[in-house]
């Protein structure tokens, strides 16, 4: 179960850097990275604090 | 039923002011990692990565200042905070009492917290120009010094009482907090810079380092602002949060770590806070100049905004508050100090209080390079003489721990060595023109000097006293 929620995690933290590296390789266009990059937010703190800190 | 619960949970906050760490409290390296990860990718990056800019510092300069300014803050945290941290595991503010005496610490504990207070407050109000955006809030400019608006009053006292809030709940809330936050915010500070390069000229990888020097950093200070050159950068990276390593405020943090060299964890903090989000807040900033015709409007939340969109938004906030957060923590702890039997969070409400206010006034903000300069100063002699109190003075045969020791509640080599140095640099700086980013190094050398051979002279007349008496 924890396996599962990193993988949503990390797919978060993807989502809040590439589009940017798309916009740099003239893929998408700003506005379109703007609105993954809020859904790469939502994802990352939303499945996160369930993992980070249990160990520490 | 839950006002019972909830101040159960306050009370029973226990951060270990007086007492050594135990060993089952102790931390391993990712709460380090995180915790400076976070704490130094802040709301403060979003506004000292632009100022640079407005210096006008050239590229090359920048590179390579941050690279040596950042790698000897780290040795510094390493090699003279952590060793003494794990040594004693007590607060600085506790050390300092054993060594300077109730009375002086007591004046450096008001004069800490109040630094913490500012400095936090100028956090927050980084957080509020993000938060006022929905609202087209009138944004500050450079030359601002005091409120320019209701609604900024009102955004500030928000953000001030949340994070007061969560600070009233201890370190291993702030510590987790800023964990989750961190990996995002660095991300984010990156991606914004990214996306953006396209608009500065930068089509590819190539084009990069032309477009630096003739239009990000291209070494032209914005008009009325001062030049800033290699040894500018190196200084300013080196001696930004003096106060924490060489002045020793990092002792409350690191006393937690299971070993000296996790002091080492403050290079994320500084590589990837102090460096990354330096170069991105940059970048974003000249874009912005570009496109406002050199505008002195400086708002940090429309910048990142611009640029992410409401991740870039909610970055400046939560950079902010992360790192307001074990600021106003720290604060509390100096009052604290003062009169141990204050319950943590209590004091830290009141801490956060004046911090907030605090943040109401833009000039916080605008001078930010100036104020971080003197608050490391101010703090710095401190951890020069916990430095000699440490590694000299029992070499020359003197006792430690001064106050303790002769059961006095005011150590006058400590109070002479911090007045004189502060008065040396302001000598310094008024008779010599050295800009206040270039005294904490003289100042060190002097604090430390004066504190040796004041010691050495106070602590030889308690002895000849005590021999008189026998």
């Amino acid at each position: 179960m924890i396996t599962l929620t990193k993988i949503f995690s990390y797919t978060g933290l993807l989502l809040t850097i590439l589009p940017s590296l798309l916009v740099f390789a003239n893929m998408i266009s700003l506005d379109t990275a703007k609105i993954i990059m809020l859904v790469g937010t939502i994802v990352w703190f939303i499945f996160t604090p369930s993992w980070m800190n249990k160990n520490s | 039923m839950f006002k019972e619960k909830l101040l159960g949970q306050l009370n029973s906050v226990e951060e270990y002011e007086r007492t050594p760490i135990p060993q089952n409290k102790l931390k391993g390296w990712k709460s380090f990692i995180g915790m400076y990860a976070g704490e130094h990718t802040a709301g403060t990056e979003f506004v000292i990565g632009p100022l640079f800019v407005a210096h006008g510092v050239g590229a090359s300069d920048l590179i390579l200042g941050l690279l040596f300014g950042n790698l000897l803050a780290v040795l510094s945290w390493a090699f003279i905070c952590g060793p003494i941290a794990v040594k004693y595991r007590i607060t600085l503010y506790y050390l300092l009492e054993k060594i300077c005496g109730k009375k002086l610490s007591v004046v450096y504990n008001v004069i800490n917290a109040l630094m913490f207070c500012f400095l936090a407050g100028s956090m927050i109000a980084v957080s509020t120009t993000a938060v006022g955006i929905p609202f087209d809030m009138i944004m500050p400019s450079l030359t601002d010094w005091l409120p320019n608006s209701v609604g900024w009053v009102v955004a500030v006292l928000i953000i001030g009482f949340v994070t007061t809030i969560v600070a009233m709940f201890g370190y291993n809330q702030v510590s987790k907090f800023a964990n989750i936050a961190a990996p995002w915010m660095i991300l984010v500070f990156i991606a914004a810079a990214i996306a953006v390069l396209p608009e500065l000229g930068v089509t590819s990888i190539g084009d990069f380092w032309e477009v630096a020097k003739t239009k990000i950093w291209n070494g032209v200070p914005l008009e009325g602002q001062s030049q800033f050159t290699f040894w500018h950068v190196l200084f300013f990276g080196w001696f930004v949060n003096m106060a924490m390593h060489i002045g020793m405020a990092d002792l409350s943090i690191l006393r937690y770590a299971k070993k000296w060299y996790y002091g080492f964890a403050s290079a994320t903090g500084m590589y990837v806070g102090h460096y990354i989000a330096w170069l991105a807040s940059g970048i974003l900033y000249s874009l912005f100049l570009m496109e406002s015709s050199n505008s002195i409007e400086f708002a940090p939340g429309p910048v990142a905004y611009r640029a992410a969109g409401i991740a870039g938004a909610l970055c400046v906030i939560i950079a902010g508050w992360t790192t307001a957060n074990p600021t106003i923590y720290r604060a509390g702890l100096a009052l604290q100090n003062i009169k141990p039997e204050w319950k943590t969070w209590k004091v830290t409400a009141v801490v956060g209080l004046i911090t907030t206010t605090a943040a109401i006034f833009p000039a916080l903000v605008m001078r930010l390079l100036e104020f971080v300069a003197l608050y490391g100063l101010i703090l710095m002699p401190m951890g020069a003489i916990i430095l000699m109190d440490t590694y000299i003075i029992p070499k020359i045969n003197l006792k430690q721990n001064y106050a303790e020791t002769f059961k006095k509640s005011f150590n006058a080599a400590a109070a002479i060595s911090w007045a004189l140095t502060l008065f040396s640099c302001l000598l310094l700086n008024i008779y010599f023109g050295i800009e206040i980013f270039f005294l904490g190094l003289p100042g060190w050398f002097i604090a430390s000097l004066v504190y040796v051979v004041s010691s050495k002279f106070i602590q030889r007349n308690l002895t000849d006293l005590k021999g008189a008496a026998i």
